[in-house]
Order: structure tokens, then sequence, then C-alpha cells
């Protein structure tokens, strides 16, 4: 009975990890054969590289590509510096307001700025930067998250350390930056990872703050290339998303281990 | 401390700051005055209930409203227990365990837009895969995403698709922390599987459970972006979730103020969310 269980159990879990692995699965079978074998499944169906060639004339993929990775990595330099400084100040300052200021801090896990698309679109329309690549990064940029994950790994650093470094007379910034840093160097990692799949990922704001292909990221990009009116075949939308989510893919099977640990890090908090 | 630490605090925190206050705090002001003084985009003089008062008669909200909770209702519980079966059997003695984890894992890397795409197809009518499977054994299919019956449920089936494996992590994480001690105390008294499941490792997964509960529940209000490719809402509001028809009413119909009325109303649903986080649920989860 326990064995039969056991036996059950085991074909349950292969089950779902093949439909969860099929999706992505089929897109590949769909974007490497011609269109006619979208629909159809033949071992012997010949192997082609024109939906690919095809997806890439259609679409401004490099733009959308040089659009994804500028936003990307510019969300993730502000954040590091910002909530760096931000989250040693809530972790080893004292002033007056503090619990104040980190409760509002605190806010924005619950109000994300994707609720409120509404009113940033008119901030960011009245200081001109509709359409640009600050205007999708800026809302982003402090993120509380990042304060948060920083101070909890800030506060388990010994005070030992600081006061060794400030006798050697460092300043504050030189502090943070040669003691606290190098010593949350896994919190960073964990926190880039996460930041990185879901910029990468992101879709509505900058839905909402770009118009055209001068600042238009990948996710946006795709939501236009795979309208149905547009008549592609899905031959070339398939290989449309794989050339979309190729590159954090393959960073994802590259890093696989530190992506799950980062990301369980950073619940763990 | 001296003053100067102080001010040096303050510069530290400041930028970060200005930022929150410009992009969550400043904004969340303005949309309650907006919700009060808007009129379509421009803005009145005197304050009116005017957009709650048509909130309350609107039929479409009503909808969507119906919508956004049977659609949290569902994908998250669902979600849940799937991710609990994962992490159990990712944790456990399977072979090749480490190719089950990639699978599960993979489609939460994966931007909802780009796998809405490839849904998309799985769901079509004509040609989809779904309704070719269905097919063969005989059955003339289901307009998956064309029929109002349904067309929130395939939304649904790809939401958990593509969360149920973010969430094992979080178990994953958990269940390498329970200490071992307990299962070989529980092989003494020879508890069987599923008493040692309900005795020992649920209970003491139950602070990751409420952590997962609470980003769960956010998740189902805040991320719509699958209903841009899927179903844009339709057929006739069938599948419309809150954060979608705001967007709509600010974007596509233009009536500014009563999307600020509708994100007020998000924005409590929220507030109610992170009280039943710290207020009732926290007081019964141990172990924290």
């Amino acid at each position: 009975m326990s064995r039969l269980l056991h036996t059950i159990s085991v074909a349950l879990a292969w089950f779902i990890g093949f439909i969860w692995l099929f999706p992505l699965v089929y897109a590949i079978w769909a974007a490497i054969h011609p269109s006619e074998y979208a629909t159809h499944f033949s071992l012997f169906a010949p192997l082609t590289l024109d939906n690919f060639k095809e997806a890439w004339n259609q679409a401004p993929f490099p733009r959308y590509m040089i659009n994804t990775v500028a936003i990307t990595l510019l969300i993730l330099a502000g954040q590091l510096v910002l909530c760096t400084l931000a989250a040693y100040a809530l972790a080893r300052m004292e002033f007056k307001g503090r619990s104040l200021m980190f409760a509002l801090v605190l806010m924005q896990l619950m109000v994300v700025p994707e609720i409120l698309i509404v009113e940033n679109y008119q901030t960011l329309a009245g200081i001109n930067l509709i359409d640009t690549y600050w205007g999708v990064a800026l809302p982003y940029m402090a993120s509380a998250f990042g304060i948060f994950l920083l101070r909890q790994t800030f506060k388990t650093v010994p005070e030992d350390l600081e006061n060794a470094a400030r006798i050697e007379g460092c300043s504050l910034l030189s502090i943070i930056w040669k003691v606290y840093v190098p010593l949350a160097k896994p919190t960073y990692l964990a926190f880039s990872l996460v930041s990185i799949s879901y910029h990468w990922n992101n879709f509505l704001w900058p839905l909402v703050v770009t118009n055209t292909e001068k600042s238009r990221p990948l996710t946006v990009g795709m939501s236009i290339f795979g309208a149905p009116e547009s008549g592609v075949d899905w031959s070339i939308i398939s290989a449309g998303t794989l050339i979309s989510v190729g590159p954090l893919l393959i960073l994802f099977l590259i890093f696989q281990r530190q992506f799950v640990q980062s990301f369980m890090q950073a619940g763990i908090k | 401390m001296q003053p100067s630490r102080q001010i040096q605090a303050w510069l530290l925190l400041l930028p970060a700051l200005c930022l929150l206050v410009a992009f969550t705090h400043y904004p969340v002001i303005k949309t309650i005055a907006r919700s009060f003084f808007g009129f379509g985009v421009r803005w009145q003089d005197a304050a009116s209930l005017d957009n709650y008062r048509y909130l309350l008669e609107d039929e479409v909200l009503m909808q969507v409203l119906y919508n956004s909770f049977l659609y949290a209702a569902i994908t998250v519980p669902v979600s849940i227990v799937l991710a609990i079966a994962m992490a159990l059997w990712v944790n456990g003695k399977l072979q090749f365990k480490g190719v089950l984890r990639t699978a599960y894992f993979t489609p939460t890397v994966l931007p909802m837009i780009s796998v809405a795409n490839i849904w998309l197809f799985f769901y079509s009518p004509e040609i989809g895969l779904l309704n070719k499977i269905l097919a063969w054994v005989g059955h003339s299919g289901y307009n998956w995403l064309g029929d109002p019956a349904i067309s929130l449920y395939s939304l649904m089936a790809m939401t958990i698709w593509k969360e149920a494996g973010f969430f094992m992590i979080f178990y994953l994480a958990a269940l390498q922390t329970i200490d071992t001690n307990l299962y070989h105390a529980a092989a003494i008294e020879n508890a069987n599987k599923w008493t040692i499941f309900r005795r020992i490792t649920f209970p003491l997964l139950m602070p990751t459970t409420l952590f997962v509960l609470v980003n769960a529940l956010l998740n189902a209000f805040k991320l719509v972006d699958h209903l841009f490719i899927l179903t844009k809402g339709g057929p006739n509001n069938a599948s419309n979730l809150l954060l979608y028809y705001i967007f709509e009413n600010a974007f596509s119909f233009f009536d500014t103020a009563y999307a600020s009325a509708l994100t007020v109303l998000l924005l409590l649903i929220l507030v109610a969310l992170a009280l039943l986080q710290f207020g009732i649920i926290e007081k019964r989860v141990h172990y924290r």
C-alpha cells in the first residue's frame, strides 16, 4: 500500500514537472521547425532557423534588448547605491524619527509602484521623462525590499569592526564601503538576481511610460509583436519569445544554484 | 550622539526617501485627492462624491471585484498546496531531483508576457494544442479564452503554473531548517508519513505559509500582465481584474478621476491584507 502510494507520488511529481516545462519545450519545438509543424508533431520534421530570422526582422529586437538591459542595469545601480545608504542609516545610526522613517519605507512593500500608475504617469509627464530610461527606472530605484534586506544584514555586522575602522580614521562613507558592503556580499548577490529578474520581466509600468522604440523594453515589444492582429504565425512568435527570454534563461541555467538560493535568502529575511 | 551624526543619518537616508515619497507617498495622497476633486481628466474646485457614487453603481466593477476575489481565492490556495508538494518532492530522496527543481522553477524566471504568448497558442480555439488533445479523445473542445464561463479559469491555470514554483523555493528553504531529530523521534514512535507531515512538517512551515500567503495575495491583485495578451479582460469583462480595469479607465477611457477612485479601493484592499498579516494570522503562527 505504502509502496503504491510512493509510486503514485513519484509519478505525479514527474508529471507536474513535465507540464511545468512543457510550454518552454513546445516553444523551442515550434521555433526550430517550419511553421506547418507548429501544430503537429513529427520526429522527422526538418530543422530550420528561419523563424528566428523572420522574428528578428519583424521587430527591432536588438533595440528592445539594449533598452531592457539598460533599464535593468540603471535600476539595479540606483537601487544598490540608494538602498545601501538608507539601510546603513536605518540599521546603525540613531536619529529622531528613525522608526517612523522605517515604517514609511516599509509601506512600499505593500503599495508597489504598479498600483500607482495613474499618478506616477502624471508626475513623470510633468518632468518630461515619459519615454525615457529614467522614466521607467525612477519609481523603482528606492526599493523598500532592498533597504529592508540590507538593513537586516547590516545589523548582523559586529559593531567592533566599525569602531576599529573609525579609530583607523575611516570616514562614514568609507566605513560603509570597506566594512559593511564586503560583509553583505551574499545579500547583494541575492538582491541583484531578484531585482534583475523582476525588472527584466516587468511589463505594466514600462507599457504605460514608454511610447516608442527609443525606450521600449522587450516585454512591451513582445506584447505588440505577439498581438494576434499583427498576423504573425506561431512559429515566429515562439522564436521571438525565445529571443526575448534567451539571455535571462541562459543566465538562470548557469547561475541556477545562486538564483534559487538568492530567492530563498530573500524570502527568509 | 552629536548633532552632526544626526545630519549625516538624514543625508544618507535622503536620496532614497525623496524617491519613495515622490513615487509612493505623494501619489497615494494625490490619488485620494483626485478621487474627490477629479472629474474625467480635469480637477474641480469643490470636493464631490460623484466618483464614489459611480463606483457603487458600476456593474462592471462588481463583476471585476467578483473576478478579482475569485481569482485570488482559487489561485492562491492551489499554488500554495502545489508549492508544498513540490518542495517535499524536491527535498526528498527522488532521483534526478535537480532536474525536477529546475522544471518547477523555470516558469518563475520567464516574463509573464512571453509565456502568455505561448499559452495563447495552447488556448486558441481552432488550432490550439488543448483542443487538439481533446479532439483525440473525441471531444469537440472549448473556447478557452472566448467563453465567458471559462476565460477567467484559463487565466488562473496559467497563473498557478507561473507562481507555484516561485513559492516552492520558500518552502524548500524552510524545509531545510527543520531539525532532523524531530523526524528521528517520529520514526521511533512509528508515526506514518501523513502524521509526520500533519504534526511536524506542516506546523513548522506555518511562518513560511503566512509569508507566501501574503505575497501570493498581493500578486493576485497586482499582476495583470497576462490579461494584456490573453483576454484583455474579456469577453465582456468576464476575466477582467481590478488593476487591469484601473489601467483601462486611466489609459483607454481617459477617466483619470474614476481610475483614482478605483485605485483607492485597491489600496484599501491592500491595507486590509496588511492588517490581516499583522493582526489576526500572526497571533496564530508559532516559531516566528
